[in-house]
């Protein structure tokens, strides 16, 4: 990685952990509407590693895609980072995200360049009125040089390295010429044209087909090895996680809830909202005939906040006088392997201290 | 014995293909060129494919939602006998509609924004006068309950309830008139997982209740092989491979079928392997290649597949392939699964039980949770 011509201000005291490319620490973002605040993130904790793929998974509401543009201060207008810092880059020249003006020099300079994102929809996230050479083109130029064709040179040679066939026609195209896989593709090859040593991914095969989408992990898979570039791979889906992801983040309601390295997170689930996921989809060869197991409920909506754990009007092992009242803190899972935490008053660590003996002794009282 | 509900044979639908300025017509986009398939009396027919394989066009032509451009769609009616839906004229319809509905795949867009869900539900009970005043609210408030809502949402407007809540009003429309089939386009591809669950748990419930027949169009093979007795693999607007769900996704006689099974995303870390890649896309239905359609992506094409359009023919117990191969080629199936490996919750609630009586020593304070590295 090239560092950067513009000098960021440095965080005295802020560490990133030495393996993280990215250190997400206790962010909370907010977002102001006529109806009331809603608390999109309640302090999120996660360290992207380097070199590895981190799968942040949950469903619609839980917080993965605005996390995301957190980090890359692109959160939408009413949207605002109201705590928490995201570390960038490691020691000596660590940056906090959040303090960076999102128009200034200095994040423009990390976004598009250092940072990229590809997004769920490769249709609205092209321009049109543009062929895609120009698009790729136009973060070359921003970042790495001002020759009109060296830029055009390496446009052609990043859509040649996601595979496009025939890259130097492709980018003379228009995004509506080509096929979703395809615009999918142009995407990825937009986000890797400056050697970005984070690639964000939000749900970039949510729209595509099965077979478009295992040639786009397999490509994904690809780059990433041959790059050792960090990816963050936001998605709903355990298919693509299992098949993609070193680490797992579970997020719910703005919280991580579980972590783990991916084969522990679907050989041994912890929380109850992790295991209600996986048991939740259709498993080829198990089960047919029977009825799903289901969560009951909805993800509650956004402006009602529940108090304790939020998983525990949903959740079948919710504990009276516990889980309704005291949020879980995040706690290693005891004889569990390295980086695998849980969120969940199920398990010891989870319940804060004061809070623990508390609920205990006035039990004791009712008992 | 199976008891044929639906017979669809040779169906098509082409749309034209207008440019220029007289709006000529310049070609035609074959979406469902001769597709052939029997549904039986209360089973749950699955049809998949990807994204532009005519799979839904298929399912709203069966319905008459568009006109057929040839083949035949027979309806056994109890009364009327086998009728041809394609043909069949203003009172035959009015007679078959109400027993042929359908759940459509987006719950925002299917529901009318400006009128509430007991006026949706009941609409079309109005419209074929079958309830009444009191009566029609009473019924309205039934499907309610059926499909796991409260009687007091009918006076609600579809915007307050979520996607899986949307959903259900959509089937509680759609079972309004006792229907015996239902053509289900994508109902649960809209929705959280875990909202998907229970939309596929009462599709299956309903099923079993009132003795429904469904049409499942998917592009979800995981979802497809929990819920359908039998299925059907449409690519470029024919059906390649129909069998039950065991001989097709166990034993495929269709190079696409493999395909498409290699390429799903196993929710398993320890099974991850190189699918069975599928170069390219899908090619425009407007101009299909010659002889078998799947031949330029096809691992296994020679010479004959080149030129030779392949008839979807029986290769014993009812499974039906249109490739020339066929008979010659071992083809991967799926592999199943293992089931979730689970900690039994009761174990772990009964450990937070005997623990919480003596709180641990090492709890972590507050805020120090994160950044476990």
């Amino acid at each position: 990685m090239t560092p950067t011509s513009i000098p960021t201000a440095t965080v005295p005291g802020a560490r990133t952990p030495a393996d993280a490319v990215v250190s997400v620490q206790n962010l909370h973002v907010e977002f102001k509407t006529p109806l009331g605040k809603v608390n999109a993130l309640n302090g999120v904790n996660f360290d992207v590693p380097r070199g590895r793929v981190l799968g942040i998974v949950g469903e619609s509401g839980c917080g993965k895609s605005v996390t995301a543009r957190a980090i890359l201060q692109i959160v939408e207008k009413a949207g605002t980072i109201s705590k928490g810092r995201i570390l960038f880059r490691s020691q000596p020249d660590a940056v906090d995200l959040t303090s960076l003006d999102p128009q200034g020099r200095e994040m423009r300079s990390i976004r598009g360049k250092e940072i990229s994102m590809i997004f769920q929809e490769p249709m609205t996230s092209l321009n049109p009125v543009y062929t895609i050479g120009d698009q790729i083109e136009e973060a070359v130029r921003l970042h790495q040089t001002r020759d009109k064709d060296e830029a055009r040179r390496r446009a052609v040679e990043v859509l040649r390295r996601v595979g496009m066939p025939n890259p130097e026609q492709v980018a003379r195209t228009y995004p509506h010429q080509l096929s979703g896989g395809m615009r999918q593709r142009a995407m990825i090859a937009m986000a890797l044209s400056c050697t970005p040593t984070l690639l964000i991914a939000d749900e970039p095969t949510t729209a595509l087909d099965v077979t478009t989408e295992a040639q786009i992990l397999q490509l994904m898979r690809d780059l990433q090895a041959e790059s050792g570039m960090s990816i963050m791979f936001i998605t709903h889906s355990m298919g693509v996680v299992a098949q993609l992801c070193d680490d797992v983040v579970v997020m719910y309601l703005g919280r991580v809830v579980e972590r783990a390295p991916v084969d522990d997170l679907f050989y041994n689930p912890k929380h109850p909202y992790t295991i209600s996921l996986l048991r939740s989809i259709p498993r080829i060869g198990v089960g047919r005939g029977q009825p799903l197991e289901s969560m009951k409920g909805g993800v509650p909506d956004p402006y009602s906040t529940v108090p304790g754990c939020p998983f525990h009007p949903r959740c079948p092992s919710a504990m009276k006088g516990v889980c309704d009242t005291v949020v879980p803190i995040e706690a290693p899972v005891e004889g569990g392997v390295d980086g695998h935490g849980v969120r969940c008053h199920l398990y010891p660590g989870c319940t804060p201290l004061d809070v623990a003996v508390d609920t205990v002794s006035e039990r004791e009282e009712e008992e | 014995m199976p008891d044929p509900l639906l017979e669809v044979t040779g169906l098509k639908k082409h749309f034209p293909v207008k440019n220029g300025l007289l709006r000529r017509v310049v070609g035609q986009v074959k979406a469902v060129d001769g597709v052939d398939f029997t549904i039986n009396r209360g089973e749950t027919f699955g049809l998949v494919g990807e994204s532009g394989c005519g799979k839904s066009t298929t399912g709203r032509t069966v319905l008459r939602l568009e006109e057929p451009t040839g083949g035949e769609v027979v309806y056994h009616h109890e009364e009327l006998g086998p009728v041809n839906i394609g043909t069949a004229d203003r009172q035959q319809l009015k007679r078959l509609r109400p027993e042929m509905q359908i759940i459509f795949q987006d719950p925002f867009s299917s529901l009318d924004a400006r009128m509430t869900v007991g006026r949706i539900i009941a609409e079309p009970m109005v419209i074929n006068r079958t309830h009444h005043g009191r009566e029609l609210r009473d019924r309205v408030a039934e499907l309610l309950t059926v499909v796991g809502l409260r009687p007091e949402h009918a006076s609600r407007y579809p915007h307050a309830f979520s996607g899986g809540q949307r959903q259900r009003i959509g089937i509680a429309r759609a079972l309004a008139l006792n229907p015996k089939l239902i053509v289900c386009d994508e109902p649960v591809s809209a929705l959280d997982v875990s909202v998907q669950a229970q939309v596929l748990n009462l599709l299956e419930s309903l099923q079993a209740q009132f003795d429904l027949t469904y049409l499942f169009v998917s592009h979800d093979l995981s979802v497809v092989e929990h819920i359908a007795d039998r299925v059907a693999v449409m690519y470029l607007g024919k059906v390649v491979e129909v069998g039950t769900t065991d001989q097709l996704f166990y034993s495929p006689k269709m190079p696409y079928t493999e395909a498409l099974l290699s390429a799903l995303p196993k929710p398993d870390p320890r099974k991850r392997t190189r699918p069975t890649l599928l170069t390219g896309d899908v090619p425009s239905p407007a101009n299909p290649p010659h002889g078998c359609h799947f031949h330029p992506r096809c691992k296994y094409a020679q010479d004959r597949c080149r030129t030779e359009v392949p008839q979807l023919r029986d290769l014993g117990g009812g499974q039906l392939a249109a490739c020339h191969l066929a008979d010659s080629l071992e083809l991967k199936g799926a592999e199943p699964l293992p089931d979730v490996p689970v900690i039994s919750a009761e174990e772990a609630v009964r450990a937070a039980a005997s623990r919480n009586s003596r709180p641990p020593a090492d709890v972590a304070p507050h805020g120090t949770q994160g950044a476990m590295s």
